[in-house]
C-alpha cells in the first residue's frame, strides 16, 4: 500500500497550532490554486468567529468567481444578481439592524454593472461592510477586460492591451467612494504575503467593529492576483501584481474614522 | 364595520400595506403611482409600526432591495409603473427562482417605451406570461376599484407567503388615481423576530448553532439540480392554479352574450351592461380577478352557455389569447380594445358588441 501523502499520525491535539475555522465549511474551494479568494474567505470567517458573530451575520455573495462563496462560508447568506449586492445588503441591514451584514464582490460586479448600487449605498451611509476583491479582470467568464484592468494590460477582450483612448480608463472605485460622506473606513489591502494577510485581517476586524457603532460603510478592497486570467504561474502573478497593480492601486488606508488620510507616495515594498 | 375613508387607489394600497404588517417598502418615483411612496413617507410608519420606507436610486435597486428583505423573511413591497416594472423583471425572475415572497404593485400606463402616463392594460402579457427570463409565474391580482387596491394588499401578502412567490397587483393609472370610498381592515401587527423565525424557517436570519446555514439563491449549476428546481416550481404553480382562482360574474344567469374584462375595463363593461339591457340585449360580465392563475375552467363552462364573448381590454388583444385557449372553438370570441391611454366609453363597447358579435 502507498504511503498517504499527509502523515496523519502527527494529528494530535497538543500538536495543533493552526486549524480551519468552524465558520468555513469543510469542502474544497472552487478557486484556482494560487488565487487570493480563499485567503480572504478565511480571514473574513476567522474575524467573524473571533468576534462571535456567526449567529448574527447575514452575508451577500456576488456574481463572479465568488458566486459560490455561500457554499464555503458557514453563515446565512444570499446570492445576489450581478452587481446588486449593496441593494440587498441595504434592505437586510435596515430591517435587521441588530445583525451584521456584509457584501463580498469582485471588480466587475462592484465597479461595472453594480456602480450605481455601490455609490448610492456608500452615499447613504448604510451600516454594512463591503469587501471588494480587485484582480483587474473578469475571472469566471474567462479573463475579459474589467473596469479595473490596467492601461495596456491584456485580456481576452483587450487582446492587444487596454488602449485607454478607445476602451476608457481603469476606475479607482475605492478612492471614489472615499470621497462620499457615507463612508467611514476605506482601505486597500493585499493577501499575497503573510504580513499583508495579517494587515487584511486587521482591516476586516476594524470594519466589523465599526458596524457595531453604526458609523456608515466600511469598505475593504483587497488587490488580488488572477494567475489563471493573467496567464501566469501564481508566483509570477504575485510579482506582476506588486510591479504593476500596486503602483496604480496603492495599498493602505484611504479614509479612517470618517477622515481622509493624507495621500502617501506609492507603496513600500516588502 | 372598518374605518371608512375617501382615498385614491394609490393611497389605499399604501395604507393597506401598513395595516397588513408590511416591514419594508422600497421604490422609485414614476407617474402615475408616485402617491404610494409619497403617502408612506408622509404617514411615517417607521415611527408607528416600525415599517422601513426607502427611496432607492432606481427600480433595479428597489427590486433587489426587495430580494434582500424577502430573503430574510420580511414582508416587503415595491410599486412602479410599466417602464419601471420592465426594469425590475430580472429581479422578479431571481425572486421567483429563489422562491421569495413579495408584493409588487404595477400601476400600468400606456406603452411601448416611455409611452404615456395615461391608464392602460398593455402589461398583461408581461405580468401573466413571465416577464423575465426562465420558466416562472407570479400570482397577478387585478383590482377594479379602490376598495380592491386596499384588500389585495392584504391578500397579496397572504398568497406571497403561502406559496413563497412574488405577487403582483396589476392596476392602472385610472384605478390608481381615482378616489372612492374605502372600508379599511383593522391593522395587523408586524411579526416579531421570534414569530418571523418560527414562521419562515427558510429565511436567512443568522445561523444559530442548532441548524445548517441557509443559502438564498436561484443558482444551481448542476442541470439535474436545476431541473429539480423547475419541477418544484411547476408543482407549486399547478397547486396555485387549482386553489387560488378568483373571478366575478355579473348578470350572467340569463346572458346570451358576455363581456370578458378585468380591472378598469370591467368597471366600464358594468355600465355597458345596463345600456345594452335597456335595448333588450341580454349581456353579462365575466371578470377574472386573478389574471394568473387564470379562470380557465369557469370560462370554458360559460362558453358552452352563451352565443358570443367580447373581450374588452385597454390593449391590442392580450387576455383574449387566454380566453380563446380556455373556451376553445365552441363560441364566437372577438376583441375590442383601445390603446395608448385611451379609455373606452361604455356606449362604444355596446356598439362593438352589436357589430362584432351579434351582427357579425
Amino acid at each position: 500500500m502507498e504511503e498517504p501523502f499527509v502523515k496523519t499520525d502527527i494529528r494530535k491535539e497538543e500538536n495543533i497550532v493552526y486549524k480551519r475555522t468552524n465558520l468555513l465549511v469543510d469542502r474544497p474551494l472552487s478557486y484556482c490554486p494560487g488565487c487570493g479568494h480563499g485567503v480572504v474567505h478565511r480571514m473574513l470567517m476567522e474575524t467573524l468567529e473571533e468576534m462571535g458573530l456567526q449567529d448574527k451575520t447575514i452575508g451577500v455573495s456576488p456574481v463572479g468567481c465568488s458566486v459560490l462563496a455561500y457554499d464555503f462560508m458557514n453563515i446565512d447568506m444570499l446570492g445576489a444578481a450581478h452587481g446588486r449586492a449593496p441593494a440587498l445588503a441595504t434592505a437586510i441591514k435596515r430591517m435587521w439592524p441588530n445583525r451584521f451584514v456584509f457584501t463580498y464582490q469582485g471588480d466587475g460586479d462592484l465597479a461595472a454593472i453594480g456602480t450605481a448600487e455601490t455609490i448610492h449605498a456608500c452615499n447613504r451611509g448604510e451600516n454594512f461592510v463591503i469587501i471588494f476583491i480587485n484582480n483587474g479582470i473578469y475571472g469566471m467568464t474567462g479573463g475579459q477586460m474589467a473596469p479595473t484592468t490596467l492601461p495596456n494590460m491584456r485580456s481576452s477582450t483587450s487582446p492587444y492591451g487596454r488602449d485607454v483612448s478607445i476602451m476608457g480608463h481603469p476606475l479607482k472605485m475605492t478612492e471614489l467612494v472615499a470621497q462620499l460622506p457615507g463612508t467611514y473606513y476605506v482601505t486597500r489591502q493585499a493577501v499575497h504575503t503573510p504580513s499583508h494577510v495579517r494587515k487584511t485581517k486587521k482591516a476586516l476586524r476594524k470594519a466589523f467593529e465599526n458596524q457595531k457603532n453604526n458609523t456608515g460603510i466600511s469598505f475593504v478592497e483587497v488587490v488580488s492576483n488572477c494567475n489563471s486570467g493573467w496567464k501566469m504561474t501564481p508566483v509570477q502573478s504575485n510579482k506582476w501584481m506588486e510591479e504593476n497593480m500596486f503602483p496604480f492601486y496603492p495599498l493602505g488606508d484611504i479614509k479612517v474614522d470618517g477622515k481622509l488620510v493624507e495621500q502617501k507616495e506609492a507603496v513600500t515594498k516588502e | 364595520m372598518g374605518e371608512l375613508r375617501l382615498m385614491k387607489g394609490n393611497e389605499a394600497v399604501a395604507e393597506a400595506a401598513i395595516r397588513a404588517g408590511c416591514d419594508g417598502y422600497f421604490g422609485y418615483p414614476i407617474t402615475p403611482q408616485s402617491e404610494i411612496m409619497e403617502y408612506l413617507m408622509s404617514e411615517k410608519p417607521y415611527e408607528t409600526t416600525g415599517m422601513v420606507v426607502l427611496q432607492a436610486e432606481s427600480e433595479v435597486a428597489s427590486i433587489n432591495m426587495l430580494y434582500g428583505g424577502a430573503g430574510t423573511g420580511k414582508r416587503v413591497m415595491t410599486s412602479s409603473s410599466s417602464p419601471g416594472i420592465s426594469l425590475m423583471q430580472e429581479g422578479i425572475s431571481y425572486m421567483a427562482g429563489a422562491e421569495l415572497p413579495a408584493l409588487l404593485v404595477n400601476v400600468v400606463r400606456g406603452g411601448p417605451g416611455l409611452g404615456t402616463i395615461q391608464p392602460s392594460q398593455a402589461d398583461y402579457f408581461q405580468s401573466v406570461k413571465g416577464g423575465g427570463h426562465g420558466d416562472y409565474k407570479i400570482i397577478v391580482l387585478a383590482p377594479a376599484s379602490v376598495q380592491e387596491m386596499a384588500d389585495f394588499a392584504k391578500l397579496g401578502f397572504e398568497l406571497a407567503f403561502k406559496y413563497r412567490t412574488p405577487v403582483m397587483i396589476q392596476s392602472d393609472g385610472a384605478i390608481g388615481q381615482m378616489m372612492e370610498k374605502v372600508e379599511l381592515f383593522d391593522p395587523i401587527p408586524r411579526r416579531t423576530e421570534e414569530e418571523l423565525i418560527a414562521q419562515c424557517p427558510w429565511a436567512a436570519t443568522g445561523k444559530p448553532k442548532n441548524r445548517d446555514h441557509i443559502i438564498i439563491t436561484s443558482l444551481d449549476l448542476d442541470p439535474a439540480g436545476q431541473e429539480r428546481v423547475n419541477l418544484k416550481l411547476q408543482a407549486k404553480y399547478r397547486q396555485i392554479e387549482e386553489k387560488e382562482v378568483l373571478f366575478e360574474e355579473i348578470s350572467c344567469e340569463d346572458a346570451e352574450y358576455v363581456f370578458v374584462a378585468f380591472g378598469l375595463s370591467a368597471r366600464i363593461c358594468q355600465k355597458s351592461i345596463d345600456m345594452a339591457r335597456a335595448q333588450g340585449i341580454k349581456v353579462g360580465l365575466f371578470r377574472p380577478i386573478t389574471l394568473y392563475p387564470f379562470p380557465t375552467k369557469q370560462i370554458a363552462a360559460l362558453a358552452k352557455k352563451v352565443k358570443g364573448m367580447l373581450v374588452v381590454e385597454m390593449n391590442a388583444g392580450q387576455m383574449i389569447e387566454d380566453v380563446k385557449l380556455s373556451a376553445g372553438c365552441s363560441v364566437k370570441i372577438e376583441h375590442y380594445g383601445r390603446f395608448g391611454g385611451i379609455i373606452p366609453a361604455p356606449d362604444e363597447v355596446v356598439r362593438a358588441l352589436e357589430k362584432q358579435i351579434i351582427g357579425g
